[in-house]
């Protein structure tokens, strides 16, 4: 079992994201954990996505292995700023336990997700496809 | 000290209809086809054993009332649903109707659900008996006056015959009550509700419903662990699902199961009690958010386990 304590280390903690332009979409490669500590340096990297995209913020999650429901409001969050500009958010490549929370909070409900990175773009943004598979 | 929920539902009442009574009898029927049931005590062990609570039982309908036995002479009840009704029916039957009790109310919030079980408490109409309804909520006696009035009631406050007294209580302010000491705080509800921490010999119970989380605000985070720090028992507003209570919901003042798992878990608490449950969830539908609440805390446990429960009505969980 991991240890998940949803308020653990201190608020205000930075968080590690790659990001990836991809035409008119940004890919987020987040790693580690998503809780209270860093819920609000997530959620400035998830706007900050949001103002930069054109079509689609995807966030690959599989380096990630908990979410705490402060986590989650940032995504609802950045997903309300994406519907305003007209910008889908996407979430895939979750890890088994990440799945679990979203499906016991609903969040597969309100959030597009999908397996892959690839199944991602082909839904919300079609055109960057070619650019992904490009070597 | 033992929490006595008699009424468990949110916002309005929830009977079950005769249709889905009868659909809980017909499953069950086809489930032991087949099987030696002759007596009731065998078909009793096939409920406890082949069936879940949701297929034999129902989690219930009435609205938010909690008796809170801290083994003292007097009684102590959170809120005034219609759960009340039958807690004072069962007071009525161990001592009689005559002889005079007295009765400890912590009223969350006047909210109608929390607050409309009283105009039926009959040990308000019984002359001798003693009834303290106790607030942090500045508008507990306009309420509960007002309800006890025509248009909406024919029975006026003035001609209940029980002495009935108010009792604002100070939010962060222990107050002895019924043998307890009973700590309110404030809670993020439309019109204030309040959140009660009740202890009595270094047990404690905090019953915490009609209360909206903002979780990505840290201080306010942390200021409701302390309230529920170390708790043997919290029952808690889960009437949400998290997306529903950040997005539709947002602002309506309730909360949701998943953040009750993370609050219990930073403070420590050792028992989760869903409460107040959405009145249009079935029993299925609460029993699975149970089975679900029951994994996420296993999935995310930290060094010391929160068990998990689910009110109903009747439940009885001893601390």
């Amino acid at each position: 079992m991991m240890a998940a304590m949803a308020g653990a280390g201190a608020v205000g903690a930075k968080m590690e994201c790659s990001e990836r332009l991809l035409a008119d979409s940004v890919i987020l490669l987040p790693a580690g954990r998503i809780d209270l500590s860093n819920a609000e340096a997530f959620r400035e990297i998830l706007l900050k996505a949001v103002a930069a995209a054109k079509a689609a913020v995807i966030l690959d999650l599989s380096r990630i292995e908990y979410i705490s429901s402060a986590g989650l409001r940032s995504l609802m969050i950045a997903s309300k700023a994406g519907t305003q500009r007209g910008v889908k958010l996407g979430v895939s490549t979750m890890q088994p336990i990440v799945k679990e929370i979203f499906t016991i909070s609903r969040f597969h409900l309100v959030f597009a997700c999908f397996d892959t990175v690839r199944d991602a773009i082909g839904k919300l943004d079609p055109p960057a496809l070619s650019a992904y598979d490009r070597p | 000290m033992r929490a006595i929920f008699w009424g468990t539902r949110g916002s309005l009442p929830t009977p079950l209809a005769a249709e889905t009574v009868r659909k809980k009898i017909v499953d069950a029927l086809v489930k032991g086809a087949g099987r030696n049931l002759d007596t009731p005590e065998k078909a009793s062990a096939f409920c406890d054993e082949q069936l879940s609570f949701a297929e034999w039982g129902t989690f219930g309908g009435n609205t938010a009332c909690v008796q809170i036995d801290a083994g003292g002479p007097d009684y102590l009840v959170c809120d005034l649903g219609t759960g009340v009704r039958e807690f004072a029916w069962s007071v009525i039957r161990a001592h009689g109707p005559r002889q005079p009790q007295t009765y400890h109310v912590l009223l969350s919030h006047v909210h109608w659900d929390h607050i409309m079980g009283f105009p039926f408490f009959v040990p308000a109409h019984i002359p001798g008996n003693r009834i303290r309804i106790y607030s942090c909520h500045d508008k507990l006696e306009e309420a509960i006056r007002g309800q006890n009035a025509n248009p909406c009631f024919p029975v006026g406050f003035e001609a209940l015959r029980a002495t009935i007294e108010f009792v604002p209580l100070t939010p962060g302010q222990p107050h002895p009550i019924a043998g307890t000491t009973v700590t309110g705080r404030p809670q993020l509800h439309g019109d204030d509700s309040y959140g009660y921490r009740i202890e009595k010999d270094g047990k404690s119970i905090v019953y915490t419903t009609d209360s909206e989380h903002k979780m990505e605000n840290a201080a306010e985070v942390h200021g409701f662990v302390d309230f529920l720090r170390g708790a043997d028992l919290v029952i808690f507003d889960a009437m949400y699902s998290l997306a529903d209570a950040m997005s539709l919901k947002e602002d309506w003042g309730h909360s949701s199961n998943v953040v009750g798992v993370e609050l219990c878990q930073m403070a420590g608490a050792r028992h989760l009690c869903l409460f107040h449950h959405e009145p249009v969830f079935d029993d299925q539908r609460i029993q699975t958010i149970l089975e679900e609440t029951i994994r996420l805390e296993e999935i995310t446990q930290v060094d010391d386990r929160v068990r998990i429960s689910s009110a109903y009505d009747g439940l009885v969980i001893e601390v």
